[in-house]
């Protein structure tokens, strides 16, 4: 056993990973809390899934350790495993067994009771919308289907954390969301701590409490998602709209900053401190006598900090 | 202990579905020592008694490795080898699992080619000793197959010609044409280091009574040796290429 922080669901510690002359991870070190939904967010190549299979105990680290659930993965890797759950990246259900039968593999595979094997093959399946298709081959079913089917796989045991590489790339728009969805759902009642690869912006804004942009094998930054994107992008622009036209020099002038005319009674402005540039012009239109028709903070997405990260 | 049983036999049974289970394997498997018996005996006018323990112990060594060496390389290929890998199983547990399936099958064949045999008045000296000697060498030669498909290559093609490269010279120096006692002296020491060369010896002792070139306990230990080796080694080998299969 490690003595590391308990609350700390994965640690890592300066993993380096090289396959030739390449350096796929250069000296990666982070933590994730227990019950949190963490993101890893970087470029193709970038070094995501190399880490997540160090992590995971499936590739050796050239340097480093990772501790998860309190335990070095590298000393006690099946001890780890039988407590994690993996989605890996390719969907690699065995395509020649049938739904029930992939699942009943991951059951004896993870040492799940006999008793309550089929009672939670049979409630995952249901809630993956799989069980009328548990007597089918795998090949038969489409890719977001062996998706939700590795899911499934994955949480046969009931694990306290789940690691997942990129778990929506390439499906419907409706599977996507459905897993999302269970994911979220996982987290908030089950209290499973999930670690997420994924180069969709949207999908980790929308999930994760915190994220990590790995480039080039290093972490470049490493945040909770509201903060990445007021560390990264200072700048924030706020759209007024107000019942009539106001003269943009005077309203210029009250707030500090340049305001562009955006027509419809609509200005925009941007500026560091949104709070101080709110109670500004609440205080334009009320000395005014303006009615306030609308006043929208549009912060950068976590697409354009990400992009500006691998800018730098 | 009762739980990595319990995971070997679901990599078995696992491996039983997918890749033995299959029309195709099941007809090879069978007309392998029908082959054999035909390539053996045909123009040779013997009686199929006489070239019964020849024809096992070469059923034997084609059907226990004819599919295992696929395996890791077509797992590599659909990716399911890290599905695999990431359950709490270490590359012991999963090269065992494939082996038993290999196992079970090249016995399975075996046995109903000994049915065939016991159908046209075959008599078996000491049964004991060829169920001891099937278990011994079907477990042998599954684990000589996974070893063969250690390099870490997803081209089930790529380890089929290593296997067959090895397979088919064993085949001829092993006393399976020519008992070892007639073999001249050369071949002889050649013949003394293929596993399917005591395979045979036993066998032929314990269904005819014949002698054995060293006694029927160290040949037998010899085999157990030679089964040993090919789980260390295959496991070691598999375990060094697991990360540039994945």
């Amino acid at each position: 056993m490690i003595d590391s922080d308990a609350m700390a669901a994965i640690e890592a510690i300066d993993l380096y990973k090289r396959f030739g002359d390449l350096v796929a991870v250069d000296g990666v070190s982070f933590k994730v809390d227990s019950g949190e939904v963490f993101g890893f967010l970087g470029p193709n190549g970038a070094g995501k899934t190399t880490t997540l299979r160090m992590l995971t105990g499936i590739l050796p680290p050239d340097r480093g350790r990772a501790v998860v659930l309190g335990l070095d993965v590298w000393e006690n890797p099946i001890r780890v495993r039988e407590r994690i759950g993996i989605v890996p990246e390719a969907s690699n259900v065995y395509i020649d067994l049938t739904v029930w039968q992939n699942m009943m593999l991951m059951a004896e595979l993870y040492g799940v009771p006999r008793d309550v094997r089929a009672s939670r093959a049979r409630s995952l399946l249901e809630a993956m919308g799989l069980l009328k298709r548990k007597d089918e081959k795998a090949k038969r079913l489409s890719k977001g289907l062996r998706q939700r089917l590795l899911i499934c796989m994955a949480l046969i045991h009931e694990p306290e954390l789940l690691f997942l590489d990129e778990p929506t790339t390439g499906l419907d728009v409706q599977s996507a969301r459905e897993i999302r969805d269970m994911l979220r759902r996982m987290n908030r009642e089950e209290g499973v701590t999930i670690f997420l690869t994924t180069h969709n912006m949207w999908e980790a804004e929308e999930l994760c409490h915190r994220v990590a942009v790995i480039n080039h094998g290093k972490i470049a930054a490493i945040s909770g998602v509201e903060e990445l994107k007021n560390t990264v992008s200072r700048l924030h622009t706020i759209e007024a709209r107000f019942e009539e036209t106001v003269d943009p020099s005077g309203f210029s002038e009250a707030l500090g900053c340049d305001v562009a005319v955006l027509g419809g009674g609509r200005y925009r402005v941007q500026v560091e401190d949104v709070d101080e540039a709110i109670r500004r012009i609440v205080d334009y239109a009320r000395e005014r006598n303006l009615r306030i028709l609308g006043l929208n903070v549009v912060q950068p997405s976590l697409e354009d900090v990400f992009l500006e990260i691998l800018k730098r | 202990m009762f739980k990595t049983l319990e995971r070997i036999w679901a990599i078995a049974k696992k491996d039983i579905r997918i890749y033995y289970l299959k029309g195709p394997v099941m007809i090879f498997g069978l007309l392998i020592p029908l082959s054999l018996y035909l390539a053996y005996a045909l123009g040779r006018s013997l009686e199929p008694e006489e070239a019964f323990s020849s024809i096992i112990s070469m059923s034997l060594f084609f059907t226990a490795t004819a599919v295992g060496p696929v395996i890791a390389p077509w797992e590599t290929r659909s990716h399911t080898l890290e599905r695999l890998i990431s359950a709490p199983v270490s590359m012991a547990i999963i090269i065992a699992g494939d082996a038993l399936a290999s196992a079970a099958f090249g016995s399975a064949i075996t046995l109903i080619a000994t049915s065939f045999g016991l159908l046209v008045g075959l008599q078996i000296f000491n049964p004991i000793l060829m169920a001891l000697n099937l278990l011994i060498s079907s477990l042998c030669f599954s684990f000589f197959g996974l070893l063969l498909s250690s390099p870490p290559t997803d081209i089930p093609a790529d380890v089929m010609m290593i296997s067959t490269l090895l397979k088919f010279p064993m085949a001829f120096i092993s006393g399976i044409f020519l008992p070892l006692n007639q073999m001249p002296e050369p071949l002889k020491h050649v013949a003394l280091l293929s596993p399917l060369t005591y395979t045979t010896e036993v066998f032929r002792h314990s269904v005819y009574g014949e002698a054995t070139f060293l006694p029927v306990q160290v040949e037998l230990l010899i085999l157990t040796g030679y089964m040993l080796f090919f789980i260390a080694a295959s496991i070691k080998l598999h375990e060094r290429s697991l990360p540039r299969r994945i």
